[in-house]
This record gives structure tokens, C-alpha cells and sequence, in this order.
């Protein structure tokens, strides 16, 4: 397998996971700025913050209101984050390396961008942004649900899906790192409406509102819900559910080459720490800390994978 | 004025009103089919064309980079006997042009038994002097052929051009066939259609049998693209994906240890056989263009040396280079002692004064060609052309003579295409692909019919607005 063809099917992955991601931030402002209009705006930007896009959006628009936001997020192609730019640099990725992907796979990425492309050619209204954000959730998953089902398990799919976990992560680590405060213990808020609403938002925008529900019969608990998007593996957006699957497939290719490379060991540690650590202790470190050295560890990790697996050069 | 041409048409024959032998099964069942219920099919089509990518980029077009080929659902038929007459051409054509190359890098005595004026290929830029005294395994050049044919009559075909450097189209032919399989399954059960899906296998075991003398094992394969922004890229990534080997672009290869190996995950593989899809202007920045990012530095040396087979070989464009194409009867009489089964168009050299003097005289009954020009472009079809651009034409042609050949217009064939009322002829052409290695010659039955849409049109290019059929070959 070529070095440009792992650094491919990895990118790949990961505009197709960053396009669903971005549809999820875009449902959890969507629906804080319906609920509560006065605190809109601060929730777009904590968005923003956390895809790493404000500086970006800053240089482009003068204030932060939500149709903006919402057509920066979704359809502007001058931002390489919004949706559409996401989807399109997936289908790049993939004609790149298409003779790694099966039909279905490949298939399921060009209709996702033919029919992306031509939902997002106008602005959305916003009645009709539901619908959309699905179709952009559904197409991803199209792409997943190909590549379970028709990808050969070898390094290929190894790569595949180091980059569908890899992004996800990053996301989740994102969210938390932009969010920490609102989970932060604090008297002023406990209880109140406002911390139910914000905590929703993170589930929301990692997808495991429902799954919280039912794992944690309901109660909203600071603590419980930074367990369960940071330790808990049996949520598959956790971050030790992530790294867990990214270790997993390393090691299926220090198996297949016969060859450890550093990045093993890396990501070993990395998900090890998940292992040992309670949420108490994490909430001792530092939570904000906590996330903050997770995502400085999971950008060397990528940067090791380039350089064991010969992405460049 | 010339007559007004008659065509043939391959369904309706010469008089337009019969039908033809292949085509009566075929009559019998589209008669009974509904233009409205066959044009949806025809969309469907093209849907599925789009889905899977088989898109084409046009070179200078901003707004939209992919275009489909436009593909008629109409198939072109050849019965056997037909067949056997061109397999047989095209073999003969495709071991002279490989003959003639090995001659031409070495004792050339073609030019000294005076059959071809030695200003032919010294003056010929398609000719490397890097290749003199190489040769590669077998003695082939060339190894994948798309032979361009014409026909004007119920036994008249003609050779148009030999693409012996790089031919493309082939995954037109193979994805032509899947998509008329997929929609018109009961036309395959009624009529018997020779396959054309093993090519990606003989495709892999003919350039496996090239094997470079370095290589003692089973041979490592790979496809050179100049990359995703090339028109054929489609093709080049169909290929590697359908023969199972890796796809390539300069980029990922370099030169280790003699031998030119790509960037694997696991470090440098050695390849064996290179199936290059990059131009020799560009293949080696150290032996050729200077500047070309898309190919790989010292490549030459290695070949050279024997420590890769480059398919097809540097320096075979020399056979199929428009004014070499004139000689192409004496080039298959001299290598295979017989006369050529096929015929080759009559041309005028315009770099000779008598064959210049009448293509002037004639401008507007001619096609005039650019001796190293391909995709229609830069071509004249002088009944088609206004008076003012025949007149800006005949300037560029008398600045530079030696750069154009002249022929015929041909009265190329018809066969039907699906229009909105109904079936109507369009003149069509037929590019077959042959593939050579040392172990023989395989010609896939069938190849790429291509057509021009436009109603009387004889440009069949897909860069000026050509489609493609399905081509039948019946079985015996």
C-alpha cells in the first residue's frame, strides 16, 4: 500500500466524519438559539471555538448571529470546514485513492457530494435546515455503513478507520475543551435551568443525548456526563472509546507488517491513561488541563502516524 | 464540387432500407420497444455514469472539470467474419510497428534499404535518441495498441491512426458493456456477444510476461498517472483498480538502489513493470523536460539497464506520428514479407511540394491534420469549414508544411443513435485495443465505437462533443 494512498484513505475518513460533526454543532447551536435567543450568541462562538473556526469567521463576518453562522458552518466553500468544503475535499481524497476503495464505498462518497452539492448550491431556510443537517448525518453514515460492509480488513481499512476515530476524538476533545467550565462544579449554577440547557448542547453536539438518557436514567449530572464523553466505552463519540479502536487498528498493523513503530507506544499511553484514570482524579488534574494535553498528545500521535507510515515522504 | 456523399450505414446497409445481417435481431426487439421507455433508460444511464465517476476532464474548462462521454445505448455490431478480418489486420499492423521500432533504435534498415527517407525520423521529435541500442524485454515497444478504424463500405475499412504511445478509451469499452449488461439484460441472452471483461487480466498477465531481466519472481506492477487533474485520470485509476496493482504518480516513486520503487508504508518497493500514462516528454526530468514534476529522475538510466519495463516504451510515439503513418503499408511489407490486410487512408505528405500544391488546390474536399496533434484538435474538415476559416487555414499550412498531412474525406459509416424521435444515423468510428508481449499478440473482440452526435458531423472526438456505443462482436 502506498504511503499517499494511507494518508488518502485517512483524510478521507476524516472530512467525512468532520462534515457529520459539523452538521451535529450546527443541530446542538440550532437548538440552543431556539430555546434560549439571549444566550445565542455566546453559543455560536463557543461553536466556533470549538471547530477551531472563529478566527476564520471573524475575518469574514462582523457579528456572530446565527443564519450566518449557520451558512458559514454548512455551505460557504471559502471556509475549508464548513460542510460542503469538508465533503468536497472528501471526494478529492477519494478519486485520489479510489483504487483502494470499494465500488460501494466509493459510490457512496460521490453521492454524497452530488447530492450535497446540489442541496447546498442556495442558502437553507430555516425551516428546512432539519432536514438537511439529516441528509448530511445520513450520507456520512451511508459511508460508514459502506465501508463496514464491503472493505477488505487489511491495512487499507486499518487507515480508514484510524481516521474516522481520529477526527471523532478531536471533535469530542474539542467540545469539552471549549465547554469545560459549564461541567466545572459551581454553586452558582447547579440546577438551573441554564446548566441543563448547555449540557444538553455538549451531548447534543456528540450525539449521545439519548444514550445518556438511557444509561443514566435521565439525571444530568456534571461529573457523570464528563465520565461518559471522556471514559465511558461503551459510548461510541467517548474518547477512550475512540482511542480504544485507534490502538486497535495500529496494532492490527504492527500485526500485519510485523513492525512496531513508535506511534504504537504512543497511543498505548494515550489509552492506557483512560484505563487507569477515574473522572474524580481527572476533575483533581485539572479538567480543562485534562483535555487540553489529550489534544496536544492526539496531535503528535497524527504526527507520528505520518511519519511511521510514510504519508509524505 | 465533390458529390454529395452516400453513406453506409451498418444497421440499414447502403441503400438505407434493408437490414443488415447483425442487426436483425436487435431491429426485432427495439421495434418493439418505446422511444420514451428507452430514452428514461438512457438517463438512467447516465445517472449511473456519474455515480461512478466515469468522467472525463476537459482541459481550459473552469466551471465544471468533470464531463460525462455521452453514451448511446445503440450497440454497434460486427459479425465474426468481419472480426476475423480485422483481428488478423491488427495483428500483422501491431508486430510490424514493434519490428519497425526495434529497427528504427537499431540497425535501421529500413532506411537503408531506402523505404523511408531518413529525414522521416531524423528530423522527428517523437524520436529518442535516449532509446538508440535499447531493447526492451521481447522486443516490444509497444504493448498496448488502440488502432482508430473507419469504415466506408461493407467490406472497406480503413486504419485512421495506430495510437501506439498511450491509447485511452479502453474503459469506455469495458464500462459501456457493464452498463448495457445492467440495463438491457435480455439482449445479451438473445444475442451472442463475444466478452470483452477479461481485459484488466490480460492486461496484467501481458505486461507481467514483459518482465524486466532483473525480476526473477512474480513481477511487481504499477500504473503511472500524471495524477487527478489529467482528462483520462478515470482510466488510470479504472485500471490499476480492476488489474489489482498500485496507482502511481511521480511523486511516489524514486530511485533506490538501481531500481525505481514506490513509497509504501512499509518503505520502497521495487516495481517491474511500469504502465505509464504520462507522456516521454514528461517521464524523466533528468533525460527529458527538465521541468516535469509527473515523472521520476534517473527512470531512464534504470530502463536502460534493464531494471524496469516500461510499458509502453519510451520513444514508440515515433510509430504513430501522423507523416509515419503514410508509410505504414511499406513499414508492414518490409517486417512481415505480406502485403497489409488493412488499408490505410490515402495521404498527402505536405512536406513534399507535388502533395502540397494539390492539398492547397483541394483544401475543401480534404481533412488536414497536425502531424503530432491527437483529440481532434487543430484538424480541419474541409467540407465543413467556411471560406474565411479556409483561407486562415491554408496561411498556417503554407508557414509550415511539413507540419500537416492531408486525406480524404472519408464517408465514414453510420449507425443509429437514440435521438428524441427516434433512431437516427450518426457517422461512427472503432478503436480496438491490442495488447503485445513477448508471449504474442491479444486483441480484445470489440473496442470503443465512437460517435459523432451531431447530426452529419464526422469529428468523433469526445473533446469535441463525440459519444460512445457498446461494441459487439457476435460469436460465430
Amino acid at each position: 500500500m502506498l504511503g499517499k494512498t494511507a494518508n488518502g484513505v485517512f483524510w478521507l475518513m476524516r472530512y467525512m466524519e468532520r462534515s457529520e460533526n459539523a452538521a451535529r454543532m450546527i443541530d446542538a447551536g440550532l437548538r440552543i438559539s431556539m430555546t434560549r435567543s439571549s444566550a445565542a450568541e455566546s453559543e455560536w462562538t463557543s461553536i466556533l471555538t470549538a471547530m477551531g473556526l472563529l478566527g476564520t469567521y471573524l475575518g469574514r463576518h462582523e457579528v456572530v448571529e446565527g443564519p450566518r453562522v449557520i451558512n458559514f458552518l454548512l455551505r460557504d466553500t471559502e471556509n475549508p470546514g464548513s460542510v460542503l468544503s469538508s465533503v468536497e475535499t472528501a471526494r478529492t481524497n477519494a478519486r485520489m485513492v479510489r483504487t483502494a476503495l470499494t465500488r460501494e464505498v466509493w459510490e457512496a462518497v460521490n453521492e454524497c457530494w452530488m447530492v450535497l452539492r446540489d442541496t447546498l448550491a442556495r442558502p437553507v431556510a430555516s425551516q428546512d435546515l432539519p432536514e438537511v443537517l439529516k441528509i448530511v448525518r445520513q450520507r456520512s453514515a451511508y459511508v460508514r455503513g459502506a465501508t463496514h460492509g464491503t472493505m477488505v480488513r487489511n491495512d487499507i481499512y486499518d487507515f480508514a478507520r484510524i481516521g474516522t476515530f481520529f477526527e471523532r476524538a478531536d471533535n469530542a476533545a474539542r467540545v469539552l475543551d471549549v465547554k469545560y467550565y459549564i461541567l466545572l462544579p459551581s454553586i452558582m449554577h447547579v440546577g438551573t435551568a441554564t446548566d441543563n440547557v448547555q449540557w444538553e448542547t455538549i451531548l447534543r453536539a456528540t450525539s449521545a443525548v439519548r444514550a445518556y438518557q438511557t444509561l443514566h436514567e435521565g439525571e444530568y449530572d456534571p461529573r457523570k456526563i464528563a465520565r461518559f464523553l471522556i471514559l465511558d466505552r461503551r459510548l461510541p463519540r467517548s474518547l477512550a472509546f475512540c482511542y480504544g479502536k485507534i490502538a486497535d487498528n495500529l496494532s492490527y498493523l504492527a500485526e500485519d507488517y510485523g513492525q512496531r513503530m513508535p506511534s504504537h507506544d504512543m497511543v498505548q499511553r494515550i489509552s492506557d491513561r483512560f484505563a487507569s484514570t477515574s473522572i474524580d482524579q481527572i476533575f483533581d488534574y485539572g479538567l480543562h488541563e485534562f483535555v487540553t494535553e489529550f489534544l496536544s498528545d492526539s496531535q503528535q500521535l497524527g504526527r507520528q502516524i505520518e511519519i511511521d507510515y510514510r504519508f509524505y515522504e | 464540387m465533390p458529390e454529395k456523399p452516400v453513406f453506409f450505414d451498418e444497421m440499414r446497409g447502403p441503400s438505407g432500407d434493408e437490414t443488415r445481417d447483425p442487426y436483425i435481431d436487435y431491429c426485432a426487439w427495439i421495434s418493439t420497444e418505446d422511444v420514451n421507455h428507452l430514452r428514461r433508460k438512457s438517463a438512467q444511464a447516465e445517472a449511473l455514469f456519474r455515480l461512478t465517476g466515469i468522467t472525463f476532464n476537459v482541459y481550459g474548462m473552469e466551471d465544471q472539470t468533470e464531463r460525462l462521454i455521452p453514451f448511446d445505448i445503440v450497440p454497434r455490431i460486427i459479425t465474426a467474419k468481419e472480426w476475423a478480418v480485422l483481428e488478423k489486420g491488427i495483428e500483422q499492423r501491431v508486430r510490424a510497428i514493434n519490428s519497425f521500432l526495434h529497427d528504427i533504435y537499431h540497425r535501421q534498415e529500413i532506411l537503408r534499404a531506402g523505404r523511408m527517407p531518413v529525414e522521416m525520423i531524423a528530423q522527428n521529435k517523437a524520436f529518442l535518441p535516449q532509446m538508440i541500442g535499447v531493447a526492451p524485454p521481447g522486443n516490444i515497444y509497444t504493448h498496448i495498441v488502440g488502432t482508430d478504424l473507419v469504415r466506408t463500405g461493407e467490406n472497406d475499412f480503413y486504419v485512421l491512426e495506430d495510437n501506439a504511445r498511450t491509447p485511452s478509451g479502453v474503459s469506455y469499452m469495458l464500462e459501456n458493456r457493464e452498463t448495457m449488461l445492467h440495463m438491457f439484460p435480455e439482449l445479451f441472452s438473445r444475442n451472442r456477444v463475444r466478452a470483452v471483461s477479461h481485459y484488466p487480466r490480460s492486461l496484467r498477465r501481458s505486461l507481467s510476461a514483459s518482465l524486466p531481466p532483473v525480476c526473477d519472481g512474480a513481477p511487481t506492477l504499477a500504473v503511472l498517472t500524471p495524477g487527478i487533474h489529467n482528462s483520462a485520470y478515470f482510466e488510470h485509476a479504472f485500471l490499476a483498480d480492476q488489474m489489482g496493482v498500485e496507482l502511481v504518480e511521480g511523486h511516489d516513486l524514486r530511485v533506490v538502489n538501481g531500481r525505481v520503487a514506490m513509497r509504501t508504508t512499509q518503505g520502497y518497493q521495487p516495481i517491474d513493470v511500469l504502465y505509464r500514462r504520462v507522456d516521454d516528454d514528461f517521464l524523466d526530468p533528468l533525460n527529458f523536460n527538465p521541468d516535469s514534476m509527473l515523472g521520476v529522475p534517473g527512470i531512464l538510466d534504470v530502463y536502460r539497464a534493464g531494471g524496469i519495463t516500461i510499458a509502453n516504451a519510451p520513444g514508440t510515439g515515433i510509430a504513430d506520428d501522423k507523416a509515419i503513418y503514410s508509410y505504414m503499408p511499406e513499414i508492414v511489407e518490409f517486417y512481415t514479407g505480406e502485403k497489409a490486410i488493412l488499408k490505410n487512408v490515402p495521404t498527402w505528405r505536405c512536406s513534399e511540394a507535388d502533395a502540397l500544391a494539390y492539398v492547397l488546390d483541394h483544401l475543401d474536399e480534404l481533412v488536414v491534420k497536425e502531424v503530432h496533434g491527437s483529440g481532434g484538435y487543430g484538424m480541419l474538415v474541409g467540407p465543413a469549414t467556411s471560406k474565411k476559416e479556409l483561407a486562415a487555414f491554408r496561411r498556417k499550412l503554407e508557414a509550415k508544411p511539413a507540419n500537416y498531412i492531408a486525406q480524404p474525406t472519408l464517408s465514414l459509416s453510420t449507425v443509429p443513435v437514440l435521438t428524441r424521435a427516434g433512431l437516427a444515423p450518426r457517422h461512427v468510428d472503432l478503436r480496438p485495443f491490442a495488447l503485445a508481449s513477448p508471449q504474442g499478440v491479444e486483441i480484445i473482440p470489440g473496442g470503443l465505437t465512437r460517435v459523432a452526435l451531431k447530426k452529419g458531423s464526422l469529428v468523433v472526438n469526445s473533446s469535441q462533443g463525440g459519444g460512445t456505443k457498446d461494441t459487439w462482436v457476435l460469436e460465430d
